[in-house]
């Protein structure tokens, strides 16, 4: 599969400015995003279950650039959402699919190998991994160390791409378990809903590394978080700012979050700060069909309206 | 004043400048009796109501949140409070999730005639929202 990738990036360096891919870390057990503009540094180039960073989300920042992305089915919502939202231009990205099976989720690995430092990792062809640590060798299947989003996925084929690299893949997950913990989630009463997110968000230490993570939080420096006038939260700890951010981020998704899950795979605390946005987007779907970064000429529900909502009732009190 | 006796809650209204706002002024000249519990905020139109002042309100000390528009095809801006009844919508859902009771929200639309409308309207929220109680009441007893 590397070796084919290498083919079709060789291919369209021609084509483009930059070419967006992974590269090693710092260890084994990492891989980090790669910015390639000259034709030897394809060298560079690693694929494996590690590269689960969504590198579409340069894409915006670099809308003047001719640009080649490597995604994954859930990245290629992300490029979906985009055009919809007029955030790139389509003729300026070749977007290079990958089918993928699921990627692995590092806090996992860690996790099952109690932050032992990692010597080498290595991927069979069934999902197996074995990682080496100092303590010896550990085997580990895909499906233990992914992440959540993995296991619902729905679109493990990308749904844009320019160039294909491998079989196209359908998903044999449900399509009623996309949503299940949420649905599960609601049975909870009012008095546990509230205190699971208080007891969540107070372990927030505002980084927002979630914010720059998210490749739909488009705003960035001017985030409405940071600004002073009008002055929305103060850099107080206390856990009512804290919920209020996470609250700032939901609704400014509301509708728009493609669920890859990049906020929380970037929170240091473990929040499941993802959850909020999915269940708007279960209400999206629930009120208007809409599901985002399936259809490039859909329009997001709350950017458009029609006189006579036929799922919204009038509330009486 | 208030018809309800129990200690007074905070409730904030998000009010259209072109119709509600004018409802109340409506029901105040006609010297309607209404709860004093309601503080009102005067929007240009439903459509500028940020679900994200309700939830500020909520999270800040207000016991429950009004917020009341032109009715639909009767927006002074043609299409604000369109907009604005996706978004509320969209809260209303959202509120339950994070454990905040959907009961303390209601959105409504109400025009510059309606006085006694908006009468109603005030009166049977802030009696449900005093059913409801302070949202803050356990913060309030371990200061």
């Amino acid at each position: 599969m590397s070796q084919r990738l290498r083919e079709v990036i060789a291919g369209v360096f021609s084509e483009v400015d930059v070419v967006l891919a992974y590269q090693q870390g710092f260890d084994k057990l990492h891989v980090t995003p790669c910015f390639m503009t000259m034709p030897e540094e394809i060298n560079k180039l690693v694929w494996n279950p590690l590269c689960a960073h969504n590198l579409t989300s340069y894409l915006p920042s670099l809308k003047k650039k001719k640009v080649a992305v490597v995604v994954k089915g859930c990245d290629s919502r992300t490029i979906v959402q985009f055009m919809e939202e007029g955030l790139i231009n389509r003729e300026n990205v070749v977007i290079i699919g990958i089918p993928c099976n699921g990627v692995i989720s590092v806090n996992k690995v860690l996790h099952e190998t109690n932050h032992e430092p990692i010597e080498d990792i290595t991927f069979g062809e069934n999902g197996e991994i074995s990682v080496k640590t100092l303590k010896g060798e550990k085997t580990l299947l895909l499906s233990d160390v992914c992440p959540d989003k993995c296991k619902t996925c729905q679109y493990p084929t990308p749904i844009v791409y320019d160039r294909l690299v491998g079989d196209p893949i359908t998903s044999d997950k449900s399509p009623d378990s996309v949503y299940a913990d949420i649905k599960e989630f609601e049975n909870k009463t009012l008095e546990e809903r509230l205190q699971y997110w208080e007891q969540e968000f107070d372990r927030c230490i505002r980084c927002y590394a979630c914010r720059n993570a998210c490749p739909m939080c488009i705003c960035q420096d001017s985030c409405i978080a940071e600004t002073r006038d009008p002055h929305w939260i103060s850099q107080r700890s206390t856990l009512s700012e804290k919920f209020m951010f996470h609250m700032i981020h939901a609704l400014h998704l509301a509708g728009r979050c493609v669920e890859c899950g990049e906020c929380e795979r970037a929170c240091p605390m473990g929040i499941p700060v993802n959850k909020l946005k999915r269940k708007i987007n279960l209400d999206m779907k629930e009120l208007f069909g809409y599901e985002p970064g399936i259809n490039p000429e859909d329009k997001p529900p709350l950017y458009t309206f029609k006189v006579d909502e036929a799922t919204i009732k009038e509330h009486k009190i | 004043m208030s018809d309800i006796a129990a200690r007074e809650l905070r409730i904030v209204g998000f009010l259209c400048n072109w119709c509600s706002y004018g409802g109340a002024d409506t029901a105040g000249v006609s010297r309607f009796k209404q709860p004093t519990d309601l503080r009102i905020i005067r929007v240009p139109c439903s459509g500028r109501v940020d679900p994200l002042f309700i939830v500020k309100a909520l999270l800040n000390g207000a016991d429950g949140v009004l917020v009341s528009g032109c009715h639909p095809r009767d927006c002074h801006y043609t299409d604000g409070n369109f907009y604005a009844r996706r978004r509320l919508e969209m809260l209303k859902r959202l509120l339950p999730f994070l454990g905040i009771d959907e009961r303390r929200f209601h959105y409504t639309w109400i025009s510059a005639s309606e006085g006694a409308r908006w009468q109603q309207t005030v009166t049977d929220f802030t009696k449900r929202v005093h059913e409801l109680g302070p949202l803050h009441a356990r913060k309030e007893a371990t200061p």
